[in-house]
């Protein structure tokens, strides 16, 4: 669970362990998929060899609608890595699944899925507000990013 | 019969380095000098040690502190994870080793040197014990990001306020400017400078953040009994406990039901049910604060308060002296020194030996916490 760097200038790219894998195969193929107890049927995150729940090692990936609500958000100013520090202050978004609120996935508000971290004006920024998924190709991988809903 | 570590062992020493943004000596050496420094306060040999105890992020082993302060045959050691986290269990480990027979004479120790030293997010192959993958490439980098988004959604949920973090940050800031050790001793702070510092990670500005410091502390553990004969007034470790709540995340706890009551909750429960006093027999308390919200979240995790309830009692001067709870009588992490928390280890000692700079009349009870946000611990200390 460790992740690197490709070049000082380049965003960090998600590193996978054995357990999150399949999260970002899927987001490969533009789905945001999220693990479920192939006994008990509850989801998990982050993902994890064992239900908590039931104990069971069954697992399988379940399609979410990509909708969410923002929980909370930072806005991080330098010192920060080169890439980050280049578009700083960027937001960070953590969002509740429309689907299981209790399951929140960091990530950032964009105007566009490969528009820049600090693309969305700060002062739209709103816990409460109503986002939905898309993938961006950065690095080969596709990573999640996420657009407020029109209201 | 049940076995109790209640007051069976006590802090009879305590020692340590200069706090500064640059020392010239290495880790190894401050670690050395602080652990020196707290034997020859509790006027005990060196050879006498036989248990060591410190932070898993420690970078200087007991094998090099042994040999080189002259230590005879170590019989217990052991390493606290998860960074601030480890303070106080460093203490309750040493507890247990003696109170079980293990060891008789036990050192914990800090030694840090992250003022000068590199830093976590300029190096991104060291990572801290966090699931990356979900968090790092949004650019969720630093602990000031991953902590400031609890305090957003604590301000949001609760009415907190940036007035409240700041009379947090005051407070600390209050108590160093009368501490000549601090690194901020004779440099107030007012909310002006406050309000108009710069953001680190909007809501967390510059004055939310603990300081950057070289420097290392070190305390002695002995038995009650022995300590009865030491140079010092024994400070008894009257209660003892870790915590790591379930379905806890580390330093992102952002997956379980209740992300905003975090490890001081778990560690509480435990630490109070071993204690024959309540919160509300507390004379002093210091509390970790690694960064400004940590205070009031940890203030309802301890029990000062209800939920949702710690930013409204830092009103009205309650943290500073002769308030309903004076905290972090040396200034604390975010003013006296950043040591991963060992500080405010040895400002409770200092509280209840009578000898602090801003000394808590006849205090007589003081709770020391650890990291707030992360696998935790903390302890009781009684006169
Ligand atoms: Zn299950």
């Amino acid at each position: 669970m460790t992740t690197t760097s490709t070049a000082a200038d380049e965003l960090l790219l998600p590193v996978p362990d054995e357990d999150g894998a399949p999260f970002w195969e899927y987001a490969a193929q533009g789905e945001l998929r999220v693990q479920a107890c192939a006994a008990c049927g509850r989801l998990r995150f982050p993902p994890r060899p064992c239900c908590p729940h039931c104990r069971s090692f069954d697992s399988e990936w379940r399609r979410m609608s990509g909708r969410g609500r923002i929980w909370s958000y930072v806005r991080p100013h330098p010192p920060l890595l080169p890439a980050y520090a280049a578009q700083a202050p960027y937001n960070v978004i953590l969002v509740e699944l429309a689907d299981a609120p209790h399951i929140r996935l960091a990530g950032n508000l964009v105007t566009s899925a490969d528009a820049p971290l600090d693309s969305v004006d700060p002062a739209r920024l709103r816990i409460g507000a109503r986002v939905h998924v898309v993938f961006t190709e950065t690095g080969g991988m596709a990573v999640p990013r996420w657009i407020l809903e029109k209201s | 019969m049940t076995a109790t570590l209640k007051d069976a062992t006590a802090i009879v020493g305590i020692g340590q380095t200069a706090f500064a943004r640059h020392l010239p000596q290495s880790e190894k050496e401050l670690a050395c000098r602080a652990i020196l420094a707290a034997l020859a306060d509790a006027g005990i040999e060196p050879s006498e040690v036989d248990a060591f105890a410190s932070y898993t992020m420690e970078e200087t082993d007991e094998v090099e502190v042994a040999k080189a302060i002259g230590a005879g045959d170590v019989t217990f050691f052991s390493k606290i994870g998860y960074g601030g986290g480890g303070s106080c269990a460093t203490v309750g480990h040493l507890a247990s080793a003696v109170a079980t027979g293990q060891a008789t004479v036990g050192v914990a120790w800090r030694s840090r040197k992250r003022g000068s030293g590199p830093r976590p997010w300029k190096n991104t192959a060291v990572q801290l014990p966090t699931p990356g993958q979900w968090t790092r490439p949004f650019g969720l980098l630093r602990p000031a990001d991953e902590i400031g988004m609890l305090a957003r959604r604590y301000m949001h949920e609760y009415g907190a306020t940036r007035d409240h973090l700041f009379n947090v940050a005051m407070a600390c800031r209050n108590r160093a400017n009368a501490n000549p050790a601090a690194m901020m001793y004779e440099r107030p702070l007012t909310r002006e400078m406050y309000m108009t510092s710069r953001m680190i990670s909007d809501p967390l500005c510059l004055f939310d953040n603990c300081l950057e410091t070289d420097g290392a502390l070190a305390c002695v553990v002995v038995s009650a009994e022995r300590a009865r004969d030491c140079r010092q007034k024994p400070v008894y470790v009257h209660s003892v406990a870790q915590g790591l709540p379930a379905q806890h995340h580390g330093m992102v706890n952002y997956w379980n039901d209740d992300p905003l009551s975090g490890p001081a909750w778990t560690a509480a429960r435990h630490l109070w049910k071993q204690a024959d006093f309540g919160p509300q027999d507390v004379d002093v308390a210091q509390i970790y604060d690694a960064f400004t919200p940590l205070i009031p979240l940890s203030l309802e995790g301890y029990g000062f308060c209800g939920r949702g309830e710690g930013a409204a009692f830092t009103e009205g001067g309650a943290l500073e002296m002769g308030g309903r709870l004076p905290v972090n009588t040396g200034g604390g992490g975010l003013s006296e020194a950043y040591v991963h928390g060992f500080n405010l280890i040895n400002e409770g000692v200092k509280q209840l030996r009578g000898v602090s700079t801003s000394q808590v009349p006849d205090a007589t009870t003081c709770l020391v916490t650890a990291g707030e946000g992360v696998p935790t611990s903390a302890i009781l200390l009684r006169s």
